[in-house]
Formats: C-alpha cells, sequence, structure tokens
C-alpha cells in the first residue's frame, strides 16, 4: 500500500457553486480521515469567505456545458438563481450543508482557513470584511511554507 | 484481511483494521483498540460517542459520518475532532468495532 496522504493544501479561485463544493468536500473529507487540511481562498473563490457574499454563491448557468442548457436560457435573468435553488433543495434533501454552514463545519473540524493578499489588495478587501473562521491573510510564499510536505490541490 | 488480539481474543480485521464480524466486538476491548489509534485514555464522552456509533450500526446497518455524529450524537463537531484527531467517525468507529462509515459528507 502507498504511503497515506498526511496534509492537503487546498485552492479556491472560483466563487461559483460548482466550484466551491468540491473543495468542500475534499477539506472535510480530508479532515475525517484524520489527514490536516488547509483552504486557500484566492480570486472570485474569495466570495465565500466574504462576509456579504458567502450566502449568495450560485451555479454558473452561463458558459457551463454540464447544464446541457441553451447559453441563451442559461441568461436569462434569474435563470442563475433558479438553477442555484433547485440544486440547493437537492442537496438538502442528502444532508449536505448550505456553504456558510459548511465551512463553519470545516473550522470547527480544525482545517485552516485563510485569504490570499493579492486577491484581497486587488478587491480592497480587509480582515473585517471576511467572515470569522478565516485565520489569516496570508502571502503566496506563506502559502508555501504552510503547504510543505504536503499535497497541494487548485480548484 | 488479517487478525488482531484483544482482551486475548483472537478477531479478524480488514487491511484497516476494521472488525469483519461486529458480532465478535466486546467492550472491554475498546481501550486496547483505542489504544492503538493514540487515545490513551477512553473518557465518558469517548463513550459516548463509542456506543452512539454501535447503536446506529445495529439500527441502521452502517455507521454515522461526522456530519450525522454532529448532529445527532450531543457532541460538537469540533469536541467530536479533539476526542478523535485522527477522524471522529473512522476512530470511533474502529474503537466500536463496525465498519468504516462511508459517506462523503
Amino acid at each position: 500500500m502507498s504511503d497515506p496522504i498526511e496534509k492537503v493544501s487546498i485552492i479556491v479561485s472560483k466563487g461559483s457553486l460548482e466550484g466551491v463544493y468540491p473543495a468542500l468536500i475534499m477539506a472535510n473529507g480530508a479532515r475525517a480521515e484524520g489527514i490536516e487540511a488547509n483552504l486557500f481562498f484566492t480570486f472570485f473563490g474569495l466570495d465565500v469567505i466574504h462576509r456579504s457574499t458567502i450566502d449568495h454563491i450560485k451555479v454558473a448557468t452561463v458558459g457551463n456545458p454540464g447544464l446541457h442548457l441553451a447559453t441563451i436560457a442559461g441568461g436569462l435573468p434569474g435563470m442563475s438563481s433558479v438553477m442555484t435553488h433547485y440544486l440547493e433543495k437537492k442537496m438538502e434533501k442528502l444532508d449536505i450543508p448550505p456553504i456558510p454552514e459548511f465551512v463553519e463545519m470545516i473550522a470547527d473540524t480544525g482545517a485552516g482557513i485563510y485569504a490570499c493578499k493579492a486577491s484581497t489588495d486587488l478587491f480592497e478587501l480587509g480582515e473585517e470584511d471576511l467572515i470569522d473562521q478565516v485565520m489569516d491573510i496570508i502571502t503566496v510564499g506563506e502559502f508555501f511554507a504552510m503547504a510543505a510536505g504536503g499535497e497541494i490541490i487548485f480548484t | 484481511m488479517s487478525s488482531a488480539i484483544y482482551g486475548g481474543t483472537t478477531v479478524e480485521v480488514n487491511d484497516e483494521g476494521f472488525f469483519e464480524d461486529p458480532g465478535k466486538w466486546t467492550e472491554a476491548m475498546a481501550p486496547e483498540i483505542a489504544k492503538a489509534q493514540g487515545i490513551d485514555v477512553l473518557t465518558e464522552h469517548h463513550w459516548q460517542v463509542i456506543k452512539f456509533m454501535r447503536a446506529e450500526y445495529i439500527e441502521k446497518g452502517s455507521g454515522p459520518t461526522v456530519r450525522v455524529l454532529g448532529k445527532t450524537s450531543g457532541v460538537s463537531i469540533k469536541e467530536l475532532y479533539q476526542l478523535f484527531p485522527k477522524g471522529p467517525a473512522k476512530t470511533a468507529a474502529k474503537i466500536a468495532g463496525i465498519p468504516k462509515p462511508r459517506g462523503c459528507i
């Protein structure tokens, strides 16, 4: 058997529902296996840890061929909200937590939650704009130091 | 498949160390399994989780995931990870002599 994975550092760069959940599921699943896990939010991934957007993460209905929806239909006003609502209902049935609850749960497992400095500078965000679970705003160098000796996953 | 000796009794366990036959498990084996998992002393709270896992398995045929444990066992997610740092559902299932819970959340 191969050596088990002992640490994962997961980078979240997307701000869409389908871009965010896989990373959250992997981080939570890693902790459940006893694997050390850290989440790093960069670019539009910052929406997940921003106080005013964490509750408004939506499915991308344009430029998302996996939805099998005509692009012109996906662009209709409200389509993204409708699709998001539909998926959220399905997730609720499977007991997959909504994003704010999921992030809180992941923090409770002992996983680290960090924001990328370049991105917070770009979007002019400070610690006061971010949810309480965020441990720090860090540079790319600090990220690599923290990720040393483990696996890095970019989503 | 391999075997392990707990409380003087030989039991069959799988490659990850989970009991092949949960019926062979006794409470007396738990402290010894826990020690092998790095938990030196089983406190009352450990037992609360272990007994809950076992009861859920007997009732439903599978052990709960961490998410379910946090919602239904009366022990918070934070405390679950303090009690079982190497994964609460996985470690508690092993100590409780039941199969590893399957589930992604």
